[in-house]
């Protein structure tokens, strides 16, 4: 077994769902080498060779690599990762726009979003939006997996890997990069927060959600919404936690003036603790919840932003 | 311009999935199948197009079997001009699908495909990015935006944390994520038109393609099982639960 991991980051620190894919990685082998493409990215080799128990950092520095477009990206990973047994990444926006193109030309299923690692050929993964967890064994000849950083561990950082330089560069002229607008947000980004807090149709409104921002500041946590909210237009479609939107796993899940509709269940039921705050005690949602409060959300939530 | 736009027949995601009780795989018997969504935001971005008279012909197709007929007539119903339906019981792997989905564009040379980002049964979010492999074609994953401009297209597509804007030469491959649009409802005079569209069946081994899926679903399970918890009476008591028991914040 040999494991090339893909490192995810944006040329200036290296992200941390790589050190939770290493973890997965060092579950299916000892020779763990790292990837690393981008563009003036030496900072993110050196962080990458601080991961304890990988054999080496492989350094792709090219203006080709900038912005991880899929056209050149895959082609180096396809031509660096014929000799390993598997290629994995974080299964971000980055590694899910790479790797099946990757798989593709190596010409080779790929396993998306894995949650668990039986041995080096049995993986578990979610399906329908994790309401069924499917044991998948591959027999590809090379096994190409994205992996669901939420349920592996971080590597430890403290390790001195030697870092190689790759001189492969991978060039096309059929796409190149416009620009990138990065929400300028002091809050944490949905998918990797580690406090979520989301509202619901019984927000009312989309001013009303500012007492959610307010409260979110003082907890450093993300903020996002059911599909109800959004449809009634109180807040943008990228705020979605649900099937159909994101999936998130945080360690905590405050879900405001939510009734629990299954295709919200579906993106944040893997929190590891969910309070629900809602009128109506009826409503779904508390038969998922560890700490329920069946009460005004408009009263309680200005308390719970004094009392935290 | 020709689009060639892919769609998937899935459970309906309204529905409650539950796994048969020999853990072979989910049950679909009985249950409403609908277009997989991400499907159908491409299939309204086409006729987006078409109605902007950039495209001139849009082409629907799906994988699977002979029921997904009625995907393709609700694709033809919201806009699409003629349906194609490959053939299939057996579901093939993502890669699969996508060099089916090669050997049709090879024979419709399309300017433009679009497919859904992911289809919410199996969630791999994989074939429109290796069908881009598979052509040697650009890809546009996660589409939140598509302008056409003459012989290439801008397209925005979202990432974690925002928008990366990408200019791509045509042909290319476009997978739309949920921000693209909000799909019409199909009205009844375009549903029974819909009925009176060309809709094409061929199989796999027409489209001269072997299907080999390395991946075998070995057992499908339920996932663990929330408890629900208590229900505190106040504030005062979440927060002190929060801090001295869950000890999350």
């Amino acid at each position: 077994m040999s494991i090339l991991v893909i490192a995810e980051h944006n040329n200036l620190d290296l992200h941390k769902p790589t050190l939770n894919t290493v973890t997965a990685a060092l579950a299916l082998g000892d020779d763990v080498d790292i990837l690393v493409a981008g563009a003036n990215c030496g900072k993110v080799a050196e962080q990458a060779a601080q991961i304890a128990k990988i054999r080496k950092v492989l350094l792709a520095d090219h203006a080709a690599y900038e912005h991880q477009l899929a056209e050149n990206v895959a082609k180096l990973i396809a031509t660096v990762g014929k000799s390993y047994s598997h290629i994995l990444a974080p299964a971000g926006t980055q590694g899910k726009n790479t790797l099946p193109r990757v798989a593709a030309l190596l010409d080779v299923d790929q396993l998306s979003d894995v949650i668990r690692i039986d041995s080096p050929d049995t993986f578990a993964r979610p399906i329908y939006a994790g309401n069924a967890i499917a044991t998948v064994q591959s027999s590809a000849a090379i096994k190409v997996m994205t992996i669901r950083a939420t349920n592996f561990d971080a590597v430890a950082t403290n390790g001195n890997a030697p870092i190689e330089t790759l001189d492969d560069t991978f060039s096309t002229s059929n796409a190149t990069f416009i620009k990138e607008e990065i929400a300028e947000s002091d809050r944490p980004e949905l998918t990797v927060a580690d406090v979520v807090i989301s509202g619901g149709r019984g927000m009312a409104s989309g001013e009303n959600f500012e007492m959610l921002y307010t409260l979110a500041d003082k907890l450093n946590a993300a903020v996002g919404a059911s599909r109800a909210a959004v449809d009634a237009g109180f807040v943008p479609n990228d705020m979605q936690v649900g099937q159909t939107g994101k999936i998130v796993a945080p360690n905590l899940y405050i879900a405001v003036g939510i009734s629990g509709a299954i295709q919200h269940l579906a993106g944040m039921k893997d929190s590891k603790v969910i309070v629900a705050i809602n009128k109506d005690e009826e409503a779904p949602i508390f038969q998922v919840a560890d700490y329920g409060l069946v009460a005004d959300l408009f009263e309680v939530v200005p308390q719970l932003e004094n009392l935290v | 311009m020709k689009v060639l736009v892919a769609v998937k027949r899935v459970i309906d995601y309204n529905v409650k999935v539950r796994v048969k009780p020999d853990h072979s795989d989910v049950d679909l018997n009985n249950v409403k199948m609908a277009i997989n969504p991400f499907c159908e935001i491409a299939v309204e971005e086409a006729v987006r197009l078409k109605e902007k008279g950039v495209a001139s012909e849009i082409i629907v197709v799906s994988i699977g079997p002979k029921e997904a007929q009625e995907q393709i007539r609700t694709a033809l119903a919201l806009g699409a001009d003629r349906g194609l339906l490959i053939q299939t019981e057996e579901m093939p792997s993502s890669l699969g699908v996508a060099k089916l989905l090669k050997a049709v564009v090879d024979e419709e040379q399309p300017q433009l495909i679009i497919l859904g980002k992911q289809s919410i049964d199996t969630d791999n979010n994989q074939t429109g990015q290796m069908l881009a492999a598979l052509t040697d074609y650009p890809q546009g994953a996660f589409a939140s935006s598509v302008e056409v401009e003459g012989d290439h297209i801008n397209v925005a597509r979202e990432i974690d944390g925002g928008l990366q804007t990408l200019k791509l030469s045509l042909p290319a491959v476009i997978t739309a994520d949920l921000r693209l649009n909000e799909p019409r409802y199909a009205s009844l005079p375009n549903i029974m038109k819909a009925k009176r569209k060309p809709l094409d069946t061929k199989t796999p081994a027409d489209l001269g393609v072997t299907l080999n899926n390395t991946l075998k679903t070995v057992k499908v399970e339920p996932p663990a099982e929330r408890q629900a918890g208590i229900k505190v009476a106040s504030v005062e008591e979440l927060v002190d639960k929060l801090k001295n028991e869950a000890k999350v914040i």
